[in-house]
């Protein structure tokens, strides 16, 4: 890179604040930007909406604060959904701390469901090493791998678990993912191996790599992906929550980036046809 | 009241080490330092604990405590994990290998049959589909789309011929359906790290000065 170009560059803080102030307004004054629905959240809804009343369901919780932000508005929406349709939640955890993920969703939740109860329409199973393989062995025989619950209460003493036996048991399996294990090995083994239709809720970062698996053979049934898919799922649910309101700053900070990228791209192109006509 | 107390210092905490790490993006300093040393140092603790009650205890010491004639096969594994350990030791290090050896072996047999079926067999059954029907022109296009860039990104990784000709045409375009998906990965990327900006500043905005609804 030539000193005239870096002369013309501007110092890359003015970015970060310009961004951080991009964030931050719309957070504060809302604009309100309307939000689409995609394909792939509609089927993600649809499926809830079509899962018969009182079946029982695994949401699993793999992921930990790192990723809040993205997935936990997707597991707050989700989890009322289930329970405005009825439908039993059992908690996972392939990340020690995806329980206390699902545990701080659920206490923000419980006291607009008075009716539901904890061990009759949601338990929370904790955390349990191994990635695929626990997977594969629940498939075998959930009890094996789940003897008691996150409290230590044994399963046979939990009714929504009673006749619980394997993933033929489950209306479906929803997977909040941030990374490995995580979704991808919920596919492989709750799908395509005992196929149990399986749905999820993954990063942007990660949304690339699990988009293909929404495809004619419904390894996924649809997928929400990052804040937008979060965004999109409170919509439909009616139930506008963090994801909704950061995307207005979302919309924002995307245009700047945008704006900065044209304008980068215009300043090098500008910079080769001087240079080409220095003859450097 | 003492729950009370613990909440607000909880936040005054978090506030404190959020502004810590940003000031990082004006030039490094002692404060962005000492927040990353904290956070390397809780991370490690934490992971200790963590593995020592949440593994260790429930998955073996418990059941070969209350129940060993029926759990003394998990003296393997255990066994391994001792093993591995030994790696701490110069001189016994090459104990190690073993366990390590036992690891990628079943490892690489699980995941060869998994992503066989599911990255190869199921998602080439996907393709393989008549892209003109099962919809309006969108859902259409979008099948084409699909069949002509799994063709073409696969024809660009074949190297056994010498790209050229019709064949170096087709790699070209696998080339450009490449470069769109790279964009369009960049773009998630993008939108993931303002989401985590967004999560700071709602934090911020929200649990800590009440400016917006947290």
């Amino acid at each position: 890179m030539s000193e005239n170009v870096k002369k013309k560059q501007i110092d890359r803080r003015w970015i970060f604040l310009l961004l951080f102030l991009a964030v931050a307004i719309p957070l504060i004054f809302v604009i309100g930007l309307p939000i689409e629905t995609t394909e792939n959240v509609r089927m993600v809804h649809g499926l809830i909406e079509q899962t018969p009343k009182g079946s029982k369901v695994i949401i699993s919780f793999d992921y930990d604060p790192a990723s809040k932000p993205e997935l936990h508005p997707m597991g707050k929406a989700l989890m009322e959904h289930c329970f405005d349709r009825d439908i039993k939640v059992i908690v996972t955890a392939l990340w020690p701390m995806g329980v206390q993920m699902a545990e701080d969703i659920y206490s923000k939740i419980k006291d607009n469901y008075p009716d539901k109860k904890y061990g009759v329409d949601y338990v929370n199973m904790g955390y349990k090493a191994g990635g695929i393989v626990t997977i594969q062995a629940m498939g075998k025989n959930f009890r094996d791998i789940f003897p008691q619950d996150m409290n230590g209460t044994s399963i046979d003493e939990l009714p929504i678990l009673d006749g619980i036996n394997n993933f033929d048991n489950l209306g479906f399996v929803f997977a909040l993912s941030a990374g490995d294990p995580g979704i991808k090995q919920w596919v492989q083994v709750a799908h395509d191996t005992y196929g149990r239709p399986v749905s999820g809720g993954v990063t942007g970062v990660s949304a690339p790599a699990v988009i293909p698996y929404v495809n004619q053979q419904q390894q996924l049934i649809g997928l929400l992906a990052g804040l937008k898919g979060a965004a999109e799922y409170e919509l439909l649910t009616e139930t506008p929550g963090t994801a909704t309101s950061g995307m207005d700053a979302q919309s924002v900070a995307h245009l700047i980036i945008i704006i900065f990228i044209v304008a980068g791209n215009i300043n090098y192109w500008r910079n080769k046809k001087a240079e080409k006509k220095r003859g450097e | 009241m003492m729950e009370h107390f613990f909440s607000v210092l909880g936040i005054w905490l978090g506030v404190i080490v959020t502004f810590a790490i940003f000031s990082f993006l004006y030039k490094d300093n002692p404060f962005y330092k000492v927040a990353e040393q904290i956070f390397v140092g809780l991370s490690a603790g934490y992971w200790f604990v963590y593995t020592i009650y949440f593994i260790l205890i429930p998955n073996l010491f418990d059941p070969l405590i209350n129940d060993f004639a029926g759990n003394w096969i998990k003296l393997i594994p255990a066994v391994l994990g001792i093993m591995m350990l030994m790696r701490l030791l110069p001189k016994t290090g090459w104990v190690s290998r073993f366990p390590i050896a036992l690891v990628i072996g079943t490892t690489s047999g699980v995941f060869f049959l998994r992503y066989l079926k599911s990255d190869v067999i199921n998602q080439l059954t996907a393709t393989m589909m008549n892209p003109f029907t099962g919809g309006d022109w969108v859902v259409v296009i979008g099948q084409i789309m699909l069949v002509v860039g799994t063709l073409t990104g696969v024809i660009y990784f074949y190297f056994s011929k010498k790209h050229e000709g019709v064949f170096g045409a087709t790699a070209k375009v696998g080339i450009y359906f490449l470069m769109i998906s790279f964009g369009a990965a960049f773009g998630y990327t993008a939108m993931a790290r303002i989401s985590l900006l967004i999560g700071r500043l709602q934090f911020l905005l929200g649990d800590w000065l009440g400016i917006i609804s947290p």
